[in-house]
């Protein structure tokens, strides 16, 4: 359980992939901390990266411009990252920043795990 | 002309964890006012840029600067809200206050589009004397008015800002 500004993050490693899950909003307050397990986790330069957004029912734009910069690492570690799950609030603000088209989104978990 | 005073009217410090409340508080505000919950998403989401950048950039991450925001339930022309933010912080020219280019991938400088995607208004002053101010309105797409609808039931005008 998460309290404050630290985000209940879970982390699974799933054969070459590792799937993060982020639980609760994210905003300025909380996207540090987000931002600091994603760094952390292609440190070790998975293949892929899920970023599962189901259970985040909302995020500003502290949450994308930190998901831009895991883009921007994992393409230089040539990891796949896929978003996976967004709620349509969240989706929304991906669409207005014009970044849906950027990023590989997935409906579900399962679907960024077998692409 | 009568300026009304606001419905609310809140001083909160320039923290970060702060602004989980205020999107609460605004939330039911704009329900209650006849928002659908795209609008309210909407509506809560721009007052949370706006206060992330003062936040950022008025007071350069400083936990202890003062922001007022004051939110208005106005009825005619027709219904709207309107949110007024206000800082002691850095000023601004606001004409310098604008959307980055979109094309290039970045992380950053997204809140100023977003506020102006999803408002209907969005205006930046310079306080006196100092600071910023932010006025921020939406209408409920509900209350906008269909030029061949001679029955709108507008409630009377209470007020003009």
């Amino acid at each position: 359980m998460s309290s404050g500004n630290d985000m209940d993050i879970k982390v699974e490693n799933r054969d070459d992939s590792v799937l993060v899950t982020p639980i609760g909003e994210v905003d300025l307050a909380r996207s540090p901390s987000l931002r600091s397990r994603l760094k952390q986790i292609l440190g070790d330069s998975p293949a892929r990266l899920v970023v599962d957004l189901s259970q985040v029912p909302y995020m500003d734009s502290s949450g994308v411009a930190t998901l831009v910069e895991a883009l921007q690492q994992s393409r230089s570690r040539n990891c796949s990252l896929f978003l996976a799950g967004l709620q349509d609030r969240v989706r929304s603000v991906f669409e207005i920043a014009r970044l849906d088209t950027v990023f590989t989104i997935t409906p579900d978990v399962n679907s960024a795990l077998d692409a | 002309m009568t300026r009304l005073p606001p419905a609310i009217r809140i001083e909160i410090l320039s923290r970060a964890d702060l602004l989980a409340p205020v999107r609460a508080m605004l939330t039911s505000f704009a329900e209650r006012s006849g928002f659908d919950d795209v609008e309210t998403g909407h509506l809560a989401l721009a007052v949370d840029e706006a206060l992330a950048n003062v936040i950022r950039h008025g007071y350069d991450s400083r936990p202890n600067g003062r922001i007022w925001l004051s939110a208005f339930l106005i009825e005619e022309p027709e219904r709207r809200i309107r949110i007024e933010i206000e800082d002691e912080g850095h000023q601004t020219e606001p004409e310098k206050i604008a959307s980055r280019d979109l094309e290039e991938v970045r992380p950053g400088g997204l809140g100023v589009h977003i506020m102006q995607e999803v408002t209907d208004t969005c205006q930046f002053e310079r306080r006196t004397p100092g600071g910023m101010r932010l006025i921020l309105e939406k209408t409920p797409r509900r209350a906008k008015k269909d030029p061949s609808d001679q029955n709108h039931a507008g409630s009377p005008e209470n007020g003009h800002q």
